[in-house]
């Protein structure tokens, strides 16, 4: 079982194939390899037939970005057409916008809503009381579980003129209902504190993970200096948590571009577009909904191409400060 | 900051202070998560007209079931139910059956070419070809508007392949020499060793497999145009989200002892009950499990 076993001739088990392989031509060992490994391939088959029909297959489909599209032709079959999609993209002032509102949402929350759950995990820390304590996160964590779309029954639900909101609002002595959702200024606040309701309380699990790797020692010693426990949280269970922290936020910053587009397409209408119509909404309202499917993929391709480049920004800029990064 | 009460105390004035606002603040939390749970349920088993008083901000007035007889007398609803029951645990099954033997080879260090093969799993999480050409891919293999699609389409979720084969590399090698020892093959091994040892991570990898079909709408809204084939979250987005905005239909109900409303309610309270009757049960596995997947991203 040594390392050096390999050097002897008298490794175990699947050593002796490596000891036997240079003897042996290319065809030999490939077909020795497949008699050793073969189950090891027919296991791993399925998920790389997988990934290549499902994942990779598609990738070719981003031609069509560049080409004349028409679902009769197919997507070799249809004329080349260079950059004329992307100038039609860059040229129409709705994508622009579409983009404008993807980064100012993805900005408010990453100032907003990241944050949360790391408050929330440091002040669960802080309950003394375990039944209360239990209790709470139980609780923080159903919204997670809701699907989306009751997410958003529930918003447009409470924010209808009729609605709860509006219902308190009255009672406080205001006259008129407020549309809440058909007017864009109120959009960005009522999609970002929804998603704040319903994720915050599950994310904080991550950061509870690492908290509950924080050495005990020290807080013992620090208690011994006579730290409060304001001091503690905020001068030892924050720094020890911090690389966490950074992970989370390149991983966000990766995403930038990723607003959840399903949550959009449910809480917006046409009268909110000027707020709330994102890359991924506009790509879905040009090509499912128009049949716009090449110019909608120029769309996808500028998003994905500036998504990729944003998580390798991120990772770099991370190994950099921090030396930790995704990969 | 000593204590004035002796050696007993070990918390300062200051840091009950700290505890109790903490307490106060996380319990205000706790009550503004919980509330739209509570109006929601107090509103479905409500009578339309109060809730369109205003009545009803806490507590039900004016009980009735007429609201939850009236959208389960809906057979579109029923259909709806099973198809979602059907996509979420077809669904999973078939993502395990994938995701599992294929972590399990990835994880494998005599596997050839491992490297790339990891990478060619792991490129999908930073580059996916987007809506559009996923869409054209569907229609061109000819399974749009077939359960097929929705079941295979979205099996692999190589965040999720990423974590069970992150799991199964930190099984002790002994284990598996013990029972190569024995005779076992790659498929011995896997489903007598590592599948048992590794219970927590693959209920965990189930339950995100599970959340994510039962909670999906998208994609099986733009897949699915038969009615019967059509999981929940498509009918509720049609009915609560679409018919809301129109009003001419909330008039119309007004005059039984439902409302729109309180039809909303109803079929939310519906659809979120199963969740609440598995939850307390995964509720250890994920807490568990996440924190699993959260430190070795």
């Amino acid at each position: 079982m040594s390392d050096n076993a390999s050097h002897s001739g008298l490794a175990p088990g699947e050593d002796y194939s490596d000891y036997d392989l240079p003897e042996l031509s290319l065809a030999d060992r490939i077909r020795q390899n497949f008699a050793q490994n073969w189950q090891v391939y027919v296991m791993l088959a399925p998920m790389v037939i997988y990934f290549l029909v499902f994942a990779y297959k598609p990738m070719l489909g981003l031609v069509i970005a560049f080409k004349d599209f028409s679902l009769f032709k197919g997507i070799w079959g249809s004329p080349w057409v260079g950059f004329e999609h992307f100038e039609t993209l860059f040229n129409d002032p709705y994508f622009w916008r579409a983009v404008k509102n993807t980064v100012i949402i993805s900005v408010f929350s990453l100032i907003f809503a990241f944050p949360a759950p790391i408050i929330l995990a440091l002040m669960f820390n802080e309950l003394r009381h375990q039944g209360f304590k239990k209790t709470a996160q139980t609780i923080a964590y159903l919204p997670h579980f809701i699907s989306i779309v009751i997410v958003a029954g529930i918003v447009v639900n409470f924010f209808s003129p009729s609605g709860i909101v509006n219902l308190l609002l009255t009672k406080l002595g205001m006259d008129d209902p407020i549309y809440f959702l058909t007017m864009p200024e109120w959009f960005r606040p009522i999609f970002i504190g929804s998603n704040i309701w319903k994720e915050a309380g599950f994310e904080s699990i991550i950061y509870l993970a690492a908290i509950a790797g924080v050495s005990p020692t020290l807080y013992e010693s620090a208690k011994v200096d006579g730290a409060t426990r304001f001091q503690m949280m905020y001068l030892i269970t924050l720094p020890c948590i911090l690389p966490t922290i950074l992970i989370m936020l390149i991983i966000r910053i990766g995403n930038l571009l990723e607003v959840s587009f399903e949550y959009v397409i449910l809480l917006y209408q046409p009268a909110t577009y000027e707020t709330a119509d994102v890359i991924t909404t506009w790509i879905y309202r040009q090509g499912l909904q128009n049949n716009n499917y090449d110019v909608a993929t120029a769309a996808g391709v500028f998003n994905a191409v500036v998504a990729f480049a944003l998580v390798i920004t991120a990772n770099r800029l991370s190994k950099r400060v921090s030396r930790t990064g995704l990969w | 900051m000593s204590s004035p009460t002796g050696t007993f105390d070990l918390y300062s004035r200051g840091d009950r202070f700290f505890g109790w606002a903490v307490t106060i603040l996380l319990g205000l939390f706790v009550a503004s998560t919980l509330y739209p749970f509570i109006y929601v349920l107090a509103a479905s088993i409500s009578s339309g007209a109060a809730v369109a008083r205003g009545d009803v901000v806490f507590l039900p007035k004016e009980i009735t079931l007429d609201a939850f007889n009236y959208v389960m007398a809906d057979k579109a609803f029923w259909i709806a139910y099973g198809n979602t029951f059907y996509y979420t645990i077809v669904g999973t099954l078939t993502s395990l059956a994938f995701i599992i033997p294929g972590a399990y080879a990835l994880s494998r260090p005599n596997l050839p070419c491992r490297s790339g093969f990891n990478l060619f799993v792991a490129f999908t999480l930073w580059f996916h070809a987007g809506m559009i050409p996923v869409f054209l891919n569907i229609r061109d293999l000819g399974i749009l508007d077939t359960r097929f699609a929705i079941i295979i389409a979205f099996a692999v979720n190589a965040f999720n392949a990423i974590l069970m084969r992150n799991f199964f590399e930190n099984v002790p090698r002994s284990f598996e020499e013990a029972a190569r020892m024995d005779g076992a093959n790659d498929f011995q091994i896997l489903w007598r060793v590592y599948v048992p040892l590794s219970k927590p991570a693959i209920i965990t990898v189930a339950l995100f497999c599970a959340v994510a079909r039962w909670n999906g709408y998208f994609w099986a809204m733009v897949i699915l145009r038969d009615q019967d084939k059509l999981p929940l979250q498509v009918y509720l987005k049609e009915i609560i989200v679409e018919l809301n905005m129109s009003d001419e239909f909330a008039t119309d109900l007004l005059s039984a002892g439902y409302s729109f409303e309180t039809m909303i309610a109803a079929i939310i309270v519906l659809s979120i009950i199963p969740v609440l009757i598995v939850y307390p049960y995964i509720q250890k596995y994920f807490q568990k499990g996440v924190m699993l997947g959260g430190v070795k991203e």
